[in-house]
């Protein structure tokens, strides 16, 4: 093969189980340049996973990841806690993963809208305020590629909104590719280019449009959720597709899969 | 009024408690955030055992300490993912079976006259010009490594995930972190003794928590209540002819409960 591969990064046939249970099979991912891909899937689908093994943190049985070369990553991770025991402003928490000028820090505290707990325990920060932190941490690093595991978590709905804006407004300014995971339907972004939905394999993917309206992303989160997508584009009154009607279309993609029949019995008492 | 000769050993046991005392602030402060007094008690636990060793090696008794915690710190950070069982679970089996099988060992060596007491609980009164050197050259490399790799030490410390994204690389930073532990304990037996050299490791960096607002004011003032403990310890174990680790580290608790106090009344 002579075609360059220009994604930043790049999954292929990602596998991995662990005693015996897989808790990722054959999944494929890419991040193209200023890309945004959102992983969604339930609780246990392996998002995390899928995240940890593209940067490299887990080490997958079967498949390979490759980056561009010299891709610079930024990640934000869904958890961190600081102990308690260790005193650290907000500006030296920041000067951790890189070490940059206090200009810097300041300017990009200021980008994210945090510039106010520069000097404040990193423990003292609110949720909101910490994501932030997190994300500037991320951007300081000057990234091509952001990876960010379930952004707006800890942070209230109105937050959450404008922590979306905030991300979109980042791959814009920085041209730089973002992959991110949410377990929430609502938390797409609708200026989200590709929408993987993942249940320990890729379901289906694609844009976000195509994606919520695919049988087997309907039989993954129920027919109510097939207006969420879009929450952040427009609102607009919930059309309640009929789930039995897609239900016999994609019963042999999922053949032999446990998870589709919970589905299905889900979909099916609340549309029953 | 002691005489000179009595003069020369406290003089030596002064200077070698302060020289630990300096070291021990940075390196505790960094066990505490860590959360690793537990693991550092069962390095601890295991300078007998490396003692023993030593003297049935004929090898220098403070190389002996080093390697013997070295490899134990390399069994346990290898084998903890490994056995299902809680980190504090496994800490406790190494922790105590280290010290049975020291103290095993010891019986062993009935040709060698051994201060056991001295081992355990310290004899800083018995600081030699050796000891001193050993306290000062071991706590001077120390030192420089701990400045050296502050950064990505701290960066590690907050979260090793996101370390090892940003490109540290955070099995040799965790490595070497646990080889100064190891460095330290060999110089602290002979001020505090096996059994409590965690205490002057922990003890002064929680002191200091309440006072610090960056990891640096943290580390100095732990080293301060450090060297305050050492002194006071030893002045007191001189005066009422107390042992003088248990000493030094009633001073360093009676300083944390003071720091608790003052703290709640200034917040």
């Amino acid at each position: 093969m002579t075609v360059v591969d220009t994604a930043l990064i790049r999954g292929r046939g990602l596998g991995k189980s662990f005693d015996g249970r897989p808790v990722l099979e054959g999944v494929d991912l890419a991040v193209a340049e200023s890309e945004i891909v959102t992983v969604i899937g339930p609780n246990g689908a392996g998002k995390s996973m899928l995240l940890r093994i593209l940067l490299g943190l887990v080490t997958p049985d079967r498949g390979t990841v490759t980056r561009r070369p010299s891709v610079r990553i930024g990640y934000m991770p869904q958890k961190l806690i600081v102990d308690p025991t260790l005193p650290l402003p907000v500006h030296r928490f920041l000067a951790l993963g890189t070490p940059e000028s206090p200009e810097a820090l300041i300017a990009t505290l200021d980008e994210v809208g945090a510039r106010h707990v520069v000097d404040s325990p990193i423990q003292a920060v609110s949720g909101g305020e910490f994501q932030r932190v997190l994300l500037a941490r991320a951007l300081l690093r000057d990234p091509d590629l952001l990876v960010l595991d379930e952004p707006v978590q800890g942070v209230d709905v109105g937050g959450q909104e404008d922590l979306f804006r905030l991300i979109c407004r980042i791959r814009d300014s920085h041209g730089c590719g973002v992959l991110m995971v949410s377990h929430d339907l609502h938390l797409v972004v609708a200026e989200t280019d590709t929408v993987v939905c993942l249940n320990r394999h890729v379901c289906c993917t694609g844009r976000p449009e195509v994606v919520q309206g695919d049988p087997a992303y309907l039989a993954l989160f129920g027919a109510t959720a097939a207006s969420a997508i879009a929450v952040y584009a427009h609102r607009h009154d919930h059309e309640h597709d009929d789930a039995g009607r897609v239900k016999p279309a994609h019963d042999h993609d999922h053949a032999g899969h446990d998870h589709a029949h919970h589905h299905h019995d889900h979909a099916g008492r609340r549309h029953g | 009024m002691p005489g000179a000769a009595m003069d020369d050993f406290i003089v030596r046991a002064f200077l070698g408690g302060l020289g630990l005392a300096a070291v021990a602030g940075p390196l505790g402060s960094f066990i505490v955030w860590r959360r690793m007094a537990f693991f550092g008690d069962a390095l601890a636990h295991s300078a007998l055992l490396g003692v023993v060793l030593a003297l049935l090696l004929h090898l220098n008794l403070v190389f002996g300490v080093v390697a013997i915690c070295a490899a134990l710190a390399l069994v346990l950070t290898s084998l903890q993912p490994r056995v299902r069982l809680a980190g504090d679970t496994v800490l406790g089996i190494f922790s105590h079976s280290a010290l049975a099988f020291g103290l095993v060992a010891l019986s062993f060596l009935d040709t060698v006259r051994l201060d056991l007491m001295g081992f355990l609980f310290g004899d800083i009164l018995a600081v030699t010009a050796l000891d001193l050197l050993w306290i000062y050259g071991g706590g001077a490399l120390v030192l420089a490594t701990l400045v050296a790799l502050w950064r990505p030490l701290l960066a590690v410390t907050v979260d090793e995930e996101l370390a090892q994204v940003e490109g540290l690389p955070v099995e040799r930073l965790r490595l070497t972190f646990v080889l100064l532990l190891a460095v330290v304990i060999a110089a602290a037996m002979k001020i505090v003794g096996a059994l409590l050299i965690t205490s002057l490791l922990i003890v002064p960096a929680a002191a200091a928590r309440g006072f610090a607002r960056t990891p640096e004011q943290m580390a100095a003032l732990a080293a301060a209540f450090g060297g305050l403990a050492v002194a006071s310890g030893l002045w007191l174990s001189v005066q009422f002819d107390t042992p003088s680790g248990p000493s030094i580290v009633v001073v360093a608790a009676i300083l944390f409960a003071f720091s608790v106090v003052l703290r709640r009344r200034v917040a």
